[in-house]
């Protein structure tokens, strides 16, 4: 059996980098494609602490900052959602249409 | 306990940190005062919430003066300034000053729109104008920022703050609709550009701007088309070039801008544009400058897609946001054009241009952008060519004003914007890039085009409503101010060339950008 080492983690986070893309690109559902981006942020954050474990301490403060701005965007987007809501009883990105050329 | 709390803080930090970060911390204690003081105001007093701002806008200001002098002192008695902080990831150099004081202008001028607009709108609330102060504080943190960390956390400030700030009319659907679209794009490509840069730290172990650039300095040499390199620097790039709206993501920017409350629109166009170009130009021309070689025919593509959408989607628009945001779109594939002729090292008159053209760019995009703020009226949007038509007979002052804004926008001489595509053009010439130089030019004469017709309904159409166009104090001040600008850098550009020369360290017959690339 071969150990755990820095590798591995970077191929986790570089799954979920690729699930988050894809989940962003072909959902439609507003809710889930805002999870896909939290995704992202999460391969980030496990890019962050591997890389760490070579570096020293200066990853790990970095991803201490994106799980605070990974809250502070969910807790944004949730709220414009809700007031999108309230005015088109939607959450569906094909509904979303009023601008265009 | 008091005093081994501050000696333990002074190991950490010392009074230089806090001096060199009170611009920001002024301007965040100012819109904290906002949101308190907001809960006490009674509905009538809410202009008292423009007038903080304003303050704390001053204030702020008056400590970038006082970094500005500091700096001009030490320099002239030839003593060295320490213009790094907080452990080396905060940079105070003239390229962030410079910056600053561009910020500090284009969130002035937007607060002064902005009172009588909220108004007739009926959303007249503090937030906004804490909000905007926040944003301001994100785009300082961008200028100033020497570690990807601070300079992440400042656009996610800015970013965040601004999402908000264009989903702000919450009982206009265009308005809610803008904002979810700006924020799911932006909180994407915010994600794409942190992957990114979490490559490079793993590559070259520092979070450093400098460290990063030394890293990448020994990969390259030894292995110069390392997949993971070009992989980091595409991420890298993608998030950058969001944030100044260029070709191929660009998408949000029309959406974004049409939806958005106009004066917001404006502050977008201007103030976020170019805390996006000052952390373009830092990670591009430091950091990452040892990739120069993989970027710039990216960087070429790039520029010439985005003078292209840029320019032909704008000629079919009949809203005016929505046309002035394919504009800006167009003007980011000029200023682009500036950071492919230049490196900084061996030419720098391009750099030289984009600043001059950001600030050219602040005040007479922020000028249109009032005019078409004042053309929303009690039951009118006035968002539309058609709403702007026979502006010459209703109101004579904010027409030939608006004439001026769009000549400049369109480059023709006497005018700011003229200077900004001038230096541009030169640096490709001095540069040797021909062909790109004369394509620019010519997409610099289709524009004239889609300003005329503004010009044309404007002056020529007679008005469709009857609906008078009636302009507050305030407005009348923003107006002045961007009119003055536009007017003044056009006619007397040698101290704004002075000052830009000045801010990236470039002395007499030197090419060689010593405050920025340090």
């Amino acid at each position: 059996m071969t150990e755990i080492g820095t590798l591995h983690y970077l191929v986790v986070a570089a799954a979920l980098f690729i699930i988050g893309t894809i989940g962003v690109l072909t959902r439609r559902n507003v809710v889930i494609i805002l999870m896909s981006i939290e995704l992202i942020l999460n391969a980030v954050n496990l890019n962050l602490v591997a890389f760490s474990r070579l570096y020293g301490l200066h990853g790990q403060v970095f991803a201490i900052f994106v799980i605070t701005d990974a809250a502070a965007e969910a807790a944004v987007g949730l709220g414009i959602i809700i007031a999108f809501f309230r005015n088109k009883e939607t959450v569906n990105v094909d509904e979303v249409d009023l601008l265009k050329w | 306990m008091t005093t081994s709390l501050t000696q333990s803080l002074s190991f950490y930090f010392s009074s230089t940190d806090y001096l060199l970060a009170l611009p920001m911390l002024l301007l965040t204690l100012f819109a904290l005062g906002i949101l308190m003081i907001d809960l006490l105001l009674p509905k009538q007093w809410k202009q008292v919430n423009a007038l903080t701002a304003l303050a704390g806008l001053a204030f702020s200001a008056a400590a970038v003066g006082k970094l500005h002098w500091a700096y001009h002192v030490a320099q002239r008695q030839g003593l060295p300034f320490v213009d790094t902080g907080f452990m080396g990831s905060l940079l105070v150099d003239p390229f962030a000053l410079y910056f600053f004081y561009l910020f500090l202008a284009g969130g002035a001028i937007a607060v002064l729109m902005s009172i009588r607009y909220l108004e007739i709108e009926r959303e007249n609330h503090g937030e906004f104008y804490a909000l905007l102060l926040f944003s301001i504080v994100g785009m300082m943190c961008m200028a100033a920022g020497y570690d990807i960390v601070l300079i992440f956390i400042g656009l996610e400030l800015m970013a965040i703050s601004t999402y908000v700030l264009v989903g702000f009319l919450r009982r206009d659907k265009r308005s809610n609709e803008a904002a979810l679209k700006y924020l799911l794009l932006g909180a994407f490509s915010s994600g794409i550009f942190a992957y990114g840069l979490s490559l490079f730290y793993g590559l070259t172990g520092s979070t450093n701007l400098a460290g990063i650039a030394q890293g990448l300095q020994q990969i390259i040499a030894t292995r110069p088309n390392d997949p993971i390199v070009i992989f980091a620097l595409l991420a890298t790039t993608t998030g950058l070039l969001f944030k100044i709206a260029a070709v191929p993501f660009h998408q949000w920017a029309p959406d974004a801008y049409e939806g958005a409350p106009t004066s917001v629109t404006g502050f977008m166009s201007v103030a976020v544009k170019s805390a996006g170009w000052a952390m373009l130009l830092r990670i591009f021309l430091f950091g990452l400058y040892p990739l120069r070689s993989i970027y710039v025919p990216m960087l070429i593509f790039v520029a010439i897609a985005t003078m292209t959408g840029g320019n032909l989607a704008a000629m079919t628009q009949t809203n005016l946001k929505r046309l002035l945001a394919y504009s800006s779109i167009a003007h980011v594939g000029y200023m682009l054009l500036g950071l492919i002729a230049s490196d900084g090292r061996n030419n720098s008159t391009g750099i030289m241009a984009i600043l001059i053209y950001l600030l050219v760019y602040t005040f007479m995009n922020l000028g249109a952008f009032a005019v078409i703020t004042s053309l929303r009226r009690r039951n009118i949007i006035g968002d539309e060519i058609d709403d702007i038509a026979g502006l010459y007979f209703k109101a004579p002052t904010e027409a030939i004003l608006m004439l001026v804004f769009l000549l400049s926008l369109a480059g023709i001489p006497p005018l700011a914007g003229f200077w900004g595509k001038y230096f541009i053009f030169l640096s490709l010439i001095q540069t040797g890039h021909y062909v790109l130089a004369s394509v620019a030019v010519l997409y610099a004469v289709i524009s004239m085009y889609y300003y005329m017709r503004i010009a044309n309904a404007m002056l020529m159409r007679q008005p469709i409503e009857a609906e008078p166009v009636r302009l507050g104090p305030s407005m009348r001040l923003a107006l002045t101010i961007t009119a003055l600008g536009t007017v003044g850098i056009g006619l007397f550009p040698n101290f704004f060339i002075n000052a830009v020369n000045w801010s990236l360290g470039l002395t007499q017959g030197s090419q060689h950008m010593a405050a920025l690339l340090r």
